[in-house]
Order: structure tokens, then C-alpha cells, then sequence
């Protein structure tokens, strides 16, 4: 199943309870599949056009309100495109809003440089007390959507449209503000994020390979990041690799330095996008022009253990 | 009559108190904070539905004031209205105060929406129309546009959607007082034809020929209130309008240095 079918059907749910709940898109209805959404509660659904700075402050009126808004984009442009009306309008004058960035990095795919956010957590990750997520499969997706919606302040939805590899099983239990230890391990860990994470596990398959014990843990909330499991994970492996669809200036490379180099420095090495600009092709051949593969996490893994 | 003679004592106390918030601290937006004067007493004493009392009290009408330096001016008159004490307006702009230099909705009562950054107050007032809508509660909203700000690309996007939507909720000022930071509008970057501008993003425009009379901006409103669309009153202000050494500066007085004698010389001039 698609992310995105899964998130109208949980939206479903959400709405049909809270009637406080409403949806604005900026003529990407259709792209975020909402059509469901909107024939069942057109009165709580606003297309405004493309125009996403004007979605962004009517989202902030009608927060204001005491609605809840949340609004769909591209990624690219429901971050650096709006970041003056949500750094003002919305997170400085305390609105409640939900944004939801769709095809991050290089899922954008066919779009191409133009619409390749390399930049987006970046953008938002120095805007005081915006939360930024990013769901890796559906069930996180389905699993969170209770808590993004009820937490009371701004957050960025950093969301891939459509199938992903199956993460976790139906029991998961999901905490906004932790993180998930996907694989216990002793020699290094792995931190990761979004479509990054399916990669990160084959790297800690290859690494397990040739005795190499990898932890591997998705960071799905990269702000406010979960300090406490970094630290406690960086002492007791002393190497950690970050693995992120981001440029590694600003997003989950930049965030977990932070946290080491203040408690814990340890040797780190970042997998992600080294501060080039995005492109058309499909995921796999993206992933391997920009070195995103298990094999290039595997061996950035040596790299960090030989230092 | 007898009524608008008394919003014409209100304006000057609202004017004095201008000049003393900025005069104490010495700097601030003086010039678009004296030409909005008439509007926002207009607005407060006669057509807002709010309660001092209660400031975020449910279906109140709003105002969403995007040309948020003028702070000052609201400040006066939310003051008057007994929002809060006056001697909170002697510390605008100081450590710790409630009253910033631009609007800031959590930070002083009765203040609907933050605003600052140019060009962002009027998709927040179509959002709280959509509220207003939504929650069945026949609140009107009120906006106030600088006419530099119109210059911002956001401001005909929300311009576009309030008309599409059929907003006849929405009443928007434009505070047209021909001058922004850099020198006049019109040699800065022009914004005429105005009315026709508004007229063909599909709203009612009505045009006040003086927008610093209080029974003009009076009439023109009572006339408005009725209108099925959006509606876009153009006000032809005068920056600085009332204290006579901020008038004189025309394109230099948007934020500006007042002495403690200036401030004193105003305050004579208007009669305190």
C-alpha cells in the first residue's frame, strides 16, 4: 500500500472525530491522493491554487481560529518556498499547523533538481520549535498521524507518496519525540532517516557479514532529536555513520554532531547528499550517483571504524 | 454629529499617545502609524464587536493589522478601549515589554494576528473568514494594508482566493498614503491602477477621498458592510497626518527620531 493511501485513510478516522480538523492543498489535491478526503468533508477542504505562501497564512488565520490546519506540498515548496510565512505566521505567532512536505530528496524522481529538497530539514531545523518528521513505512505513518495532529505546534510532515519496504509490524509502538532501535549492535551504529532507512538495515546485513556488529537506529523525529539515545548508543559503539536523503549540511548529519560534539565526540562519518543540487532518474540510479546505497553505508562504516 | 466629534477628541488623545510611546523610547514608526489613526478608531468605537474584558472571547471580530509596524497606533487604541493599562504604553519597544514595535498576538490583548513581515496579514485574515465560516459565527474581519506592502507577490495570491472563496465576511483597508521607506510608491515601484487592481481580482472597492476624517471613513464602511464579495477600501491617508513635524518630513518620517522636545511641542499642538 501506498504512504499516501494510508495516510487519507487514517485522515479519515481523524477527521470524522474532530471536526476541528481541516485540510489545505496548494493544487496538489490529487498528487497527496486527498480526493477521498475532500468529496467526505468538502467544507473542511481549501484548494488554494498554487499559491503556497497565501495556503501558509490562511492556514495560520484559520489555526488561529482554533481549527487545525494541515497543508500539502511538494517538499521543496512547503519548506524553503514558505520558510519567512512559517518562520512569522505560523511557528513565531505560536499556530498550530501541520505541514506535509511530499517526495523528499531524491523521490521526487522524474521532477528533477528543481523539486529535489536536499535543503528542507535544513531550512526548518533552525526555526525554533518546529518539529520535523519523517515516517519510513506505513505503519509509522498510520501509527503517528494521532500524535502529530494532537501535538500542539507546528510540524513538518517529510513524507515519500508511495510504496516503501515494510519497517515494522503492526504491534509498533510510536513516541513522537524518541526514536526506533531497529537492530542491536556493538561496533558501530547507524543512525537514519526516511528512505534511508531500508538501506541502513542491508548495510548492517553486509557489515554483519564480515563480523562487523552495526546498531541501527531511525531517528524519524530529527527536531527535537531524541538526545538521550544518541549518547547512551554513540558509548557504547564509539562510531557512528549517518544515513540521510538530505544534503549532510543542515539535516540528520549536522543534527546528531551536534549532540555528540557536546557530550559524546566520537568518530562519525554521514552518508547523504554532499552539497550537490538534485536531478532527474529513478531512485535507484539517484541513490548510486549520489553514493546512498547499503554497499557505500557498509563502507563508510570501515572507513569510521579504521579512524 | 455629537459622535463624531467625540472620535475627533478620540483621535487626538489616540495621536498624543502615539507620540509619547515613541517619543519616550525616541525612535519608531511614527509617519504610518499617525495616518491609520481615523481608520482604527472608526473601527474599534463603532463596528467591532470585542470585549476588553474577555480579548479572545469566541465570534469577536478581528483585525488583522498586516502592516504591523503601525503597533503604535494600535497600542493608543486598544488602550482607550481598555484593553490594558496606559502605563503600558510607556514601554513600547523597552526589555521585556508587551508592546513590540509590530504586532504581536502574543504579547498584548487584543492584538488578532502577529504580523511584521510584509504581506502575510491578509491570507491570515482569509483563514479566520474560513473559521468564521466553518464555525457559523457571522464575525467580520477586518484587515489593514500598507500600500508598499502591496508590492508583495503574497498579497495578490490572498487577494485571488478571498474573492474565489466569495469572502463578503472580509473588509480590507489600504492605508494609501503614497510613501514607503525608500521615497514615494509611485517612484519606487508603482501600484496604480489601484481601484482597477482590486476591482479585477474580483472584489467591491469603495475609495475614501479623506482618509484621515473620521465621518469619510464613517460612511464608507456603513456602505460597505452590505457588500456580497470581499471588499477593498482604499483610504487616501496622509503619513505623519496631525502632528505637524512628522507631516513635514513626507518620505523620511516611516521610522523616525523624535526629541523630548518634539514630543512635548506635539503634545501641545494637539491640545493636551
Amino acid at each position: 500500500m501506498e504512504m499516501r493511501s494510508v495516510l487519507v485513510q487514517k485522515l479519515k478516522q481523524i477527521m470524522d472525530c474532530n471536526e476541528k480538523i481541516v485540510i489545505i492543498n496548494a493544487d496538489l489535491a490529487k498528487a497527496a491522493g486527498l480526493a477521498e478526503i475532500i468529496s467526505r468533508f468538502p467544507k473542511r477542504c481549501f484548494n488554494v491554487g498554487v499559491a503556497e505562501q497565501n495556503m501558509t497564512g490562511v492556514a495560520a488565520g484559520i489555526s488561529s481560529y482554533g481549527f487545525v490546519p494541515l497543508i500539502f506540498t511538494f517538499a521543496p515548496f512547503a519548506t524553503r518556498r514558505i520558510c519567512d510565512q512559517l518562520a512569522v505566521s505560523v511557528c513565531y505567532a505560536r499556530q498550530n499547523v501541520k505541514v506535509f512536505g511530499l517526495d523528499p530528496g531524491i523521490s521526487a524522481e522524474y521532477n528533477g533538481g528543481t523539486h529535489m529538497s536536499f535543503e528542507d530539514i535544513g531550512v526548518l531545523r533552525s526555526i525554533p520549535e518546529f518539529v520535523i518528521f519523517e515516517p519510513c513505512d506505513t505503519i509509522q505513518l498510520e501509527k503517528s498521524l494521532d500524535s502529530v495532529v494532537n501535538h500542539n505546534g507546528a510540524v513538518y510532515i517529510r513524507m515519500f507518496r508511495k510504496e516503501t519496504p515494510k519497517i515494522f509490524c503492526e504491534d509498533y509502538d510510536f513516541d513522537l519525540f524518541g526514536s526506533d532501535l531497529l537492530k542491536v549492535g556493538r561496533d558501530i551504529t547507524i543512525f537514519c532517516t526516511g528512505i534511508m532507512v531500508e538501506e541502513s538495515l542491508a548495510a548492517g546485513k553486509i557489515l554483519e557479514n564480515i563480523g562487523i556488529s552495526a546498531e541501527i537506529i531511525n531517528i524519524h523525529t530529527i527536531k527535537p532529536i531524541d538526545k538521550k539515545t544518541i549518547i547512551n548508543s554513540a558509548k557504547k559503539t564509539k562510531h557512528i555513520v549517518t544515513a540521510e536523503n538530505h544534503n549532510v549540511f543542515g539535516g540528520l548529519f549536522s543534527a546528531v554532531s551536534e549532540v555528540l560534539s557536546e557530550n559524546y565526540p566520537v568518530p562519525i562519518g554521514a552518508i547523504g547528499i554532499c552539497d550537490k543540487f538534485g536531478q532527474v532518474g529513478k531512485m535507484p540510479f539517484l541513490k548510486k550517483y549520489y553514493k546512498l546505497t547499503s554497499e557505500d553505508i557498509a563502507k563508510k562504516a570501515k572507513e569510521v571504524l579504521a579512524r | 454629529m455629537e459622535e463624531l466629534l467625540k472620535l475627533d477628541e478620540i483621535c487626538k488623545k489616540v495621536r498624543r499617545d502615539i507620540i509619547l510611546q515613541i517619543g519616550m523610547l525616541g525612535v519608531g514608526h511614527a509617519g504610518g502609524s499617525l495616518s491609520v489613526v481615523e481608520l482604527l478608531v472608526v473601527l474599534y468605537k463603532k463596528y467591532m464587536r470585542v470585549d476588553p474584558k474577555n480579548p479572545k472571547k469566541a465570534g469577536r471580530d478581528r483585525l488583522f493589522v498586516s502592516k504591523g509596524h503601525s503597533g503604535p497606533a494600535v497600542y493608543a487604541v486598544l488602550c482607550d478601549m481598555g484593553f490594558f493599562d496606559h502605563s503600558w504604553l510607556e514601554t513600547l519597544n523597552k526589555p521585556g515589554t508587551r508592546l513590540p514595535s509590530h504586532c504581536d498576538m502574543n504579547l498584548t490583548p487584543g492584538i488578532d494576528m502577529t504580523t511584521g513581515s510584509l504581506g502575510q496579514g491578509l491570507s491570515c485574515a482569509i483563514g479566520a473568514c474560513l473559521g468564521s465560516r466553518l464555525n457559523e459565527d457571522h464575525a467580520k474581519i477586518y484587515s489593514i494594508l500598507g500600500d508598499g506592502e502591496l508590492q508583495e507577490g503574497q498579497i495578490w495570491e490572498a487577494a485571488m482566493f478571498a474573492s474565489h472563496q466569495k469572502l463578503s465576511n472580509l473588509m480590507v483597508f489600504i492605508d494609501y498614503n503614497k510613501a514607503q521607506i525608500d521615497g514615494l510608491v509611485s517612484d519606487v515601484c508603482g501600484i496604480e491602477p489601484l481601484a482597477l487592481k482590486w476591482r479585477a481580482f474580483g472584489w467591491d472597492v469603495l475609495e475614501v477621498r479623506d482618509g484621515n476624517s473620521c465621518s469619510e471613513i464613517d460612511a464608507t464602511i456603513s456602505g460597505a458592510i452590505k457588500s456580497e464579495k470581499p471588499c477593498a477600501v482604499i483610504l487616501n491617508t496622509i503619513k505623519g497626518f496631525g502632528v505637524s513635524f512628522v507631516e513635514e518630513l513626507e518620505v523620511e518620517n516611516h521610522s523616525m527620531y523624535i526629541t523630548n522636545e518634539q514630543m512635548k511641542e506635539a503634545v501641545k499642538e494637539l491640545g493636551f
